[in-house]
């Protein structure tokens, strides 16, 4: 994905095309917005909010979107801009996206995640309860408070824990899903496998949980996966695809191993 | 002054204080619970004096957990394996986005793993010091020896905490501290071991023991025969007001560093749980006490929504400096190291770039109010890895902060590798909350907080890292020993939601939202949130001072009278609405602001991050007052009038106070 960057600190002037729908049953449309003198330092939200306070002033309802943290970390954020999830930037949630990606004149296409498995609550929000789901089918190691032993009992080598931080450090945004042209989850379903069998404590469960994980994505409405690699080039933690080749071999092994 | 909740019930006769000055007489209200004998046994005590549930009669009672951070998570999850029936609430549309997610830097255990000289007297020792002498000794002490049993827990969930090439965990340290005992997973600690309390919350929603209630807002605790029995919550979706029935209920709902607009906290951090509480009777200690981190992105314009943290761990490598002379506008790169200021390794040579927080946020602010501050602004200085860089090689440096350099450029446009970073102080943590007993319980019976949400551990200062140990203490290790006493011990009775405090309760929420949308005036939500934080910035910020407060305390009720009759709040009641609950909780912050500036106001003395200007030694050091101050602040809620001051005095029988020195 190309990034062009502004480099002056010259105030700019954007169209925005943003998509309005006001509630799960209502349709929704698109609709016009000017934003004016945004600052390149500005975030893409912080241009959204000078938009919305526009937009309350002269009586309108202003644009619903997700956000919390505003540091890349929470998840809640997501917005597909010009058709990209999260926007132009690599590696970056929208709330990170700076308004230097952008140029003066620029039209701005916004849109929420689409996808079967993620019905649209309101504007830009989506639900994202699915992901929640699929942890519960089996995303976690089975230790109840109390019952764990010292932990430098037993000693990890420094590249499995380093690997396992890399498939850990997802956010559950859904930008992979939103990407997808199938509306997959394997992205988001196989990082926290994937988390879970590179470490040791994750063993004795692994068989169950890649069945039941996987069984739980599909159940949710999620399409399959067929290595487009959208979700990889997306995906703000750059999470990667090798993540899918494991979970496909967790889930064979745990077929042939004939664990329920 | 709107007042929609029905008045606490208060005893005619009591005789408390109104502010100023005063001796340190203990509130009959007030009972701390702390258990006698040496502070090393008190917990051991007390968890062997407190009544149990029997197994088989945990899923008889329903608890509520009200917020699903590390605190609200790790309560959940337990006490659902412990048998009990759990319903966890959170405005967040999952559990994984609360926000101790955000947190970067780590979490501190006495494990000694480094094997340089920590143990859990030395991890109690630091916190008590750290915190400035106003800090509960017991449960400090509790905190440090529950802290080993945390990281256990954490890597057996699979927390992907740093390892040494040996395999076993990794250490550093963070400020405050002279030896290493911060484990940490990259610079995403919080969201590691978020995750991990998460997941095991999760599983208990698999098992049907934990019922979850995504984006639902708690708007009021119900008090039934003088006892938490449920809450009043706002579906955000669809706006409907529900009423929720438990035998007792946990507030886990977090820190409230937003009433200054501009803080480090996730956009939704706010007041509102807590505050409804104390307007139900729960105590609420300490307001006054906020911690300035000092390591954040300084801002850059009047559009910024939030200000963003550089973990303290930078500190670790990272050297803090401005040029010597006032004025100086050359590059950093053209500075020449003897025009250069490394003021916090000059004033503090033992800890230098690893003094505690309070104390390098308020030595930046003194070298910028003495016009040597750099970046346009002036409001900020420099933290510079170039000699790291040169002595590790950036390869290393890299490795241990990365994506917190990532970040930096992302924001900046600045390349940390480079030139040197520009940082200053921003609002960060809480250590104020509602008053709670050693058992972790408020003055209302039932109601429990947890985590940042209550007052307990950190006293007038928080060291880095501890305040992921304490949502976690109170969550995996504290709050299923107290509650299953309280459980234990008290008679309830049943009740049904055709209980009149239910319909009051609800009828009253539901009131003030229709009275947010019906007053149609003029002015933004965000920018009486705004002004409402350019007011506590400046008054009730780093430097305070008696007429400031004063001002502050004018200022705020004339912003909340305006508020209730200017305010413009879009779109209706029924559907998600985002600005609606902006408006309520602004509301909320209207009303706390100026409590915080009555407390800060009435402590005259300086003690961590409560910097009164009056207060300080001729070094420019905070000067506490032991002799009438030690003791925690509580504050009863009067239905707006003047609240009154219910004292719990400190006793320090094993970390005598002193001056703190990091000299
Ligand atoms: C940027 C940043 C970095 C930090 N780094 C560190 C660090 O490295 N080490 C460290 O020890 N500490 C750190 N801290 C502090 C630490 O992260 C927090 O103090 C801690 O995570 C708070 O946890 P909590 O569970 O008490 O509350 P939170 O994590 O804030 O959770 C609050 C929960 O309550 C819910 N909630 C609140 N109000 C309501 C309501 N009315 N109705 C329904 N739900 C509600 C929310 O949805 C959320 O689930 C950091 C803080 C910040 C801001
Ligand atoms: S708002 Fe938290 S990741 Fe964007």
């Amino acid at each position: 994905m190309a990034t062009q960057t502004n480099g002056s600190k010259k105030p700019m002037n954007l169209k925005l095309l943003v998509w309005r729908q006001k509630n799960g049953m209502s349709k929704g449309a698109m609709t016009t917005y000017e934003a004016k003198n945004v600052s390149p330092d500005m975030s893409f939200l912080e241009m959204l909010d000078v938009v919305n306070e526009d937009i309350i002033k002269s009586g309108g309802e202003p644009i619903a979107f997700e956000h919390d943290c505003r540091e890349g970390i929470c998840g809640s954020c997501g917005l597909m801009i010009n058709g990209v999830a999260h926007g132009p930037d690599e590696g970056t949630t929208v709330c990170q996206l700076h308004m230097r990606s952008f140029k003066d004149g620029d039209t701005v296409v916004i849109e929420p995640w689409r996808a079967r498995a993620f019905p649209v609550i309101k504007d830009l929000v989506v639900d994202r309860s699915a992901f929640d789901r699929i942890i519960s089918a089996g995303g976690y190691i089975s230790v109840n408070t109390g019952q764990a032993p010292d932990g430098n009992a037993i000693p990890i080598a420094k590249q499995s824990s380093e690997d396992a931080m890399d498939s850990a450090a997802c956010i559950g945004c859904g930008a992979c899903v939103a990407q997808c042209k199938n509306a997959s989850a394997a992205l988001f379903t196989s990082a926290k496998i994937a988390h879970l069998r590179l470490l040791p404590q994750g063993d004795p469960e692994r068989a169950e949980r890649a069945l039941r994980m996987v069984a739980q994505m599909d159940e949710e409405g999620f399409g399959s996966c067929s290595n487009e690699g959208e979700c990889e080039a997306v995906c703000p933690k750059e999470i990667g695809m090798v993540n899918i080749s494991l979970m496909n071999r967790e889930y064979e092994r745990a077929l042939i191993s004939g664990k329920k | 002054m709107n007042n929609e909740t029905i008045a606490p019930a208060k005893p005619a006769e009591t005789e408390v204080e109104h502010g100023g000055l005063g001796d340190k007489v203990a509130s009959p209200f007030l009972d701390s619970k702390v258990p006698s004998g040496p502070v090393s046994e008190r917990w051991n005590k007390a968890k062997f004096e407190m009544k149990l549930v029997n197994p088989a009669n945990k899923r008889k009672f329903t608890v509520i957990c009200v917020g699903t951070g590390l605190a609200g998570a790790s309560a959940s999850a337990t006490l659902a394996e412990l048998g009990y029936n759990v319903h966890a609430f959170t405005y967040h549309d999952s559990p994984r986005r609360a926000h101790s997610i955000a947190a970067q830097g780590g979490i501190n255990a006495a494990k000694n793993y480094a094997n340089d000289g920590d143990s859990v007297y030395r991890l109690f020792y630091d916190t008590v010091k750290g915190g400035d002498y106003r800090a509960r000794e017991s449960n400090v002490h509790r905190l440090a020896e529950v802290s080993v049993n945390i990281i256990d827990q954490c890597v057996a969930q699979g927390v992907p905490f740093a390892r040494e090439y040996g395999g076993y965990l990794d250490n550093r340290s963070f400020g405050g501290a002279q030896v290493s005992r911060t484990f940490y997973a990259r610079g995403q600690t919080g969201q590691q071991l978020l995750l991990g309390a998460y997941q095991a919350m999760m599983r208990q929603v698999q098992r049907g023991s934990v019922k979850l209630h995504t984006r639902r807002e708690m708007l009021d605790v119900v008090v039934v025969e003088g006892k938490a029995r449920g809450i009043i919550v706002r579906n955000l979706v669809t706006g409907e007001i529900e009423t929720h029935m438990a035998d007792a209920v946990l507030l886990c709902t977090g820190g409230y560093s937003n009433v200054f607009f501009l803080s480090t906290n996730a956009k939704h951090c706010n007041v509102t749980a807590a505050w409804r509480a104390h307007k139900k009777g729960a105590f609420f200690a300490n307001p006054c006490f906020t911690q300035i981190h000092p390591t954040c992105i300084p801002v850059s314009g009047d559009y910024q929504s939030k200000l963003t943290l550089m973990s303290e761990s930078l500190r670790n490598d990272g050297r803090v400096w401005v040029p010597k002379a006032a004025g100086d506008k050359r590059k950093p790169s053209d500075i020449p190291e003897e025009d250069r200021d490394y003021f916090l390794e000059r004033r503090y040579p033992a800890f230098g770039n690893l003094v505690p927080r309070d104390v390098a946020s308020r030595a930046a602010k003194a070298v910028c109010d003495e016009g040597r501050g750099v970046g346009d602004s002036g409001l900020s200085v420099y933290l510079d890895f170039g000699d790291a860089i040169q002595r590790l090689g950036e390869d290393t440096i890299r490795a241990r902060y990365g994506n917190l350099f990532h970040m930096y450029g992302h924001i900046t446009a600045e390349d940390p590798y480079k030139s040197p970073m520009r940082i200053y102080p921003a609002v960060h943590y809480t250590m104020g909350g509602l008053w709670v007993d050693y058992h972790l319980q408020t003055t209302i019976p039932g109601l429990f907080a947890l985590g940042e949400a209550n007052f307990s551990d950190h006293g007038a200062n928080r060291l880095g890292a501890s305040a992921l140990m304490q949502g976690l203490a109170d969550g995996y290790f504290v709050i299923p020993y107290t509650l299953g006493n309280y459980l234990a011990s008290e008679k309830l009775s049943k009740i049904t939601p055709e209980r009149e405090e239910f319909k009051v309760a609800a009828k009253e929420a539901q009131e003030r939202i229709t009275k947010l949308l019906s007053i149609k005036g003029t002015k933004t939500v965000h920018e009486f949130h705004r002004e409402l934080g350019h007011i506590m910035w400046e008054n009730v910020g780093m430097g305070r001072t008696r007429e400031g407060l004063q001002k502050a305390i004018t200022q705020v009720a004339a912003l909340r009278e305006e508020f209730w009759r200017n305010v413009k709040v879009a779109g209706d009641a029924d559907n998600l609405n985002p600005h609606l609950e902006h408006a309520s909780r602004v509301a909320d912050f209207l009303e706390f602001g100026e409590l915080m500036a009555r407390d800060a106001l009435h402590r005259e003395e300086s003690c961590g991050g409560h910097f009164r200007e009056e207060y300080q030694t001729p070094e420019g050091e905070a000067q506490r007052d032991d002799d009438h101050f030690a003791y925690v602040a509580a504050w009863e809620w009067n239905n707006g009038d003047t609240p009154p001051l219910h004292k719990e005095p400190l006793d320090f029988e094993e970390v005598h106070p002193s001056q703190r020195s990091y000299k």
